[in-house]
Order: C-alpha cells, then structure tokens, then sequence
C-alpha cells in the first residue's frame, strides 16, 4: 500500500475522537467491582461484628491504606500510559501507602495491646489474607490491562506491575471487610506480600499485553 | 528543526481540535522524518532499507491510534519519536534482532539529507487482505480507491455510520495483526 493511501484512511478516520485513557480505567474498574464483591460475598463475606469494628481505627487503618495503594498506583498508572512517561518523581507516589503503613505499624507498638506484637503479626488469617486478596484482585487486574491497552506505555512491564499494585489495593480493600486481623503489623506483611505477588502477575501480563 | 517542530505541535493542537486538513497537513510533515530516520536505523542494524516503508506505516498507524495519548501541553516531536523509535526497534525484534536504537536517529536529520523516495509498504497490504470482509472493503475503499466516508457509503449502499465503525476497526485490527507478528 502507498503511504499516502494509508494517510488518507487515517485523516478519514480522525473524526472518530478518542477518549482519553483514565475513562477508560475509570470505567473498566467500575465494570469490575460488582465482579469481585460478588466473589467476596459468595465465598467470605464481612465479618460478624462489622457494626461494631467500623468504630476501630485500626480497622479503618486497613481501608485508608489499601485504598491509598490503589489511588497512587491508579495515578501513576496512568502516568506510564504516555509514551516516554518520565518517572521522575513519580514513584514517590507509592511512598503515601508505604509512609501511612508506617505510621500505622508505629502506632501498633505504641498503644498498649492485648496480644504481643509477635502474635499480632502471625495473626489469625495469613494463608486466607494470601489467597483472597490475589483472587478478590483478578478481576481489576485485568480490567486494569485491557484498558490500559489503549494508552501507549513504552514500559509494559512496569505499567503492569503498578496495574497490578492498583488491582491489590482494591482487592484488599474488599478483603479487609472480612479480615479479623486488624493489626497494622499484619498489614504490613501479609497484605503487602499479596500485593507482590498480585504486582508480580501484573508485570508479568502487562509484559505481553500493553505493548503497542 | 525548532520552527518544523513547533509547526508540528501546533498542527497536532488543530487535529485535535477538530481540524482534519491540519491533521492531513501534520500526517505529512512527519512522513519524509519518519522514512529517513526508518532507512538510517535499519542500515545501523545492518539490514536492508528496503522495509523501511513498512515502519513507516506502522508508525503511523500507531501514531493515529494512540494519538490521545500525546500531551497537548507538551511539544510534539518527542512523543512522535519515542513512538517511531519503538516501531523501529519491534521491527528490527521482528527480524530476530536484538538492537539497541539511538534516539539521535530520529533527532539529527540533516538539513542536506536527500529524501529517499517513497516505497509501497507490503506489511499492511498483506494484512490488509485478512481483515473481515466489510473492515477490508471500506478501509480499501478510503484509502486505494481515495473516496470519502460519503462515496463509500453509497458504494455499498450501508450508512456512514457503518462505514465510519468499519473504517475504525480496519485500522485498530491491522495494528493488532502488526503486533501478533511479533509473538
């Protein structure tokens, strides 16, 4: 084909306005939610004494900082969706969960506790924490990557990995309604080696999905 | 290069404003850059420049399909070669070729450079003829044949909406099938 022909498809094409990539994202996780909530009330569902735990602050903890994940890994996300994206200063975004984590684990040893900080990081719940936040996560994660196709990120692999941090947060979000382990210490392990693992499966998809 | 460049960002602010002859005028303008800077990366990796036609219109094609993805704020040109760059190097990867690509190829066009001449792009062609039946026609019908949305529909006799879908899914598969070569 003459490059000019193509050109002239392409120029006959323009009106077709593209949206931009955070709408699409915005969207795709919107479509997802009801899909891991149902997945969460078909197998867990919210712990017996949610009237009560809403009033914990370390069980509020857990929805800021999941929550702060997925804000920050959404943002930087989008970011990596342009072409030569700069990471300059960019993953400091990531340091607003890690930073409250650590004001959370600071304040888990400082306030008088029942149990010892040992047990309190064993906790109760680890190997259902390790399984259900990947699995409440798949949903978003790949929600995440079928629309992050539309942006052009010249780093799939990492693009991938923080779709897959997002996708963690959230998923954790919704897991921590079941979780009785309300100790920061505990969040700070188990929830953030999910989330590895979730950032781990993201690099590896967003490698072969979000190139362009 | 400074006064080409700022050209280039200001017809992309009018593509995206909705003016199609500045978008035509934009497509143009970079072609002559993108086939040179296509021809210097293949001789660097020591490869025919024969294909560079094909890179050319991938890039393009990239170029138009991400096209949202350029920051309206930011100049033009370095969005348009990290793109033509990753065109290059997925090409190169294509023939089994590990190569690093220097961006400065796509930077330094010299002013005295003689423009190669034009090729036929075979890559899009070949694709071009596995496409949906309806996809193949109207992307045929706008871009070989050269006739509008309106001429097209009446062509076929379906509506220009039809003819816009088709249109837009030709182009988005024909960039999808240019990416499966690479897996």
């Amino acid at each position: 084909m003459k490059t000019d022909d193509l050109i002239s498809s392409l120029v006959a094409d323009h009106p077709s306005r593209m949206q931009p990539v955070w709408m699409w994202l915005l969207a795709g996780l919107l479509a997802a939610l009801p899909l891991s909530g149902a997945l969460f009330m078909m197998s867990l569902g919210p712990r017996p004494d949610l009237a009560t735990a809403i009033h914990s602050p370390f069980f509020d903890f857990k929805f800021v900082v999941t929550l702060a994940l997925a804000s920050a890994a959404a943002a930087l996300s989008l970011h990596l969706s342009r072409p030569n994206a700069s990471l300059h200063g960019w993953m400091w975004l990531l340091a607003l969960p890690v930073g409250l984590l650590g004001i959370g684990v600071a304040a888990d040893f400082a306030v008088p506790q029942r149990v010892n900080w040992t047990g309190r990081l064993v906790g109760s719940s680890s190997v259902a924490c390790m399984s259900a936040i990947p699995l409440f996560s798949v949903p978003f994660l790949i929600a995440a990557l079928l629309m992050l196709r539309r942006g052009a990120t010249t780093r799939p692999t990492l693009t991938g990995a923080v779709a897959g941090l997002m996708s963690a947060g959230l998923g954790a979000a919704i897991y921590a309604a079941h979780c009785m382990d309300d100790s920061p210490l505990f969040v700070a392990t188990w929830y953030t080696l999910a989330a590895v693992f979730v950032a781990t499966a993201g690099a590896l998809l967003g490698r072969r999905m979000l190139r362009f | 290069m400074r006064g080409q460049e700022q050209e280039w960002t200001d017809l992309m602010r009018s593509a995206n404003a909705g003016d199609t002859a500045a978008y035509h005028r934009l497509l143009s303008a970079i072609t002559p850059v993108l086939r040179a800077a296509a021809r210097r990366g293949l001789l660097r990796a020591g490869q025919s420049p024969d294909q560079s036609e094909d890179i050319v219109q991938d890039t393009l094609l990239a170029v138009h399909l991400k096209r949202h993805t350029w920051d309206a704020k930011a100049p033009f040109a370095p969005w348009l070669f990290t793109i033509a760059r990753n065109k290059l190097i997925d090409a190169l990867r294509r023939r089994g070729r590990r190569v690093f690509v220097d961006i400065d190829d796509f930077t330094d066009v010299l002013p005295g450079e003689e423009a190669p001449e034009p090729s036929n792009g075979v890559d899009i062609e070949a694709h071009l003829k596995t496409l949906p039946e309806r996809q193949r026609d109207v992307l045929q019908s706008v871009s070989v044949d050269g006739l509008s949305i309106t001429e097209t529909a009446k062509k076929f006799a379906i509506k220009e909406g039809a003819v816009r879908v088709a249109l837009h899914r030709g182009l988005s598969t024909l960039a999808a099938r240019a990416r499966k070569d690479l897996i």
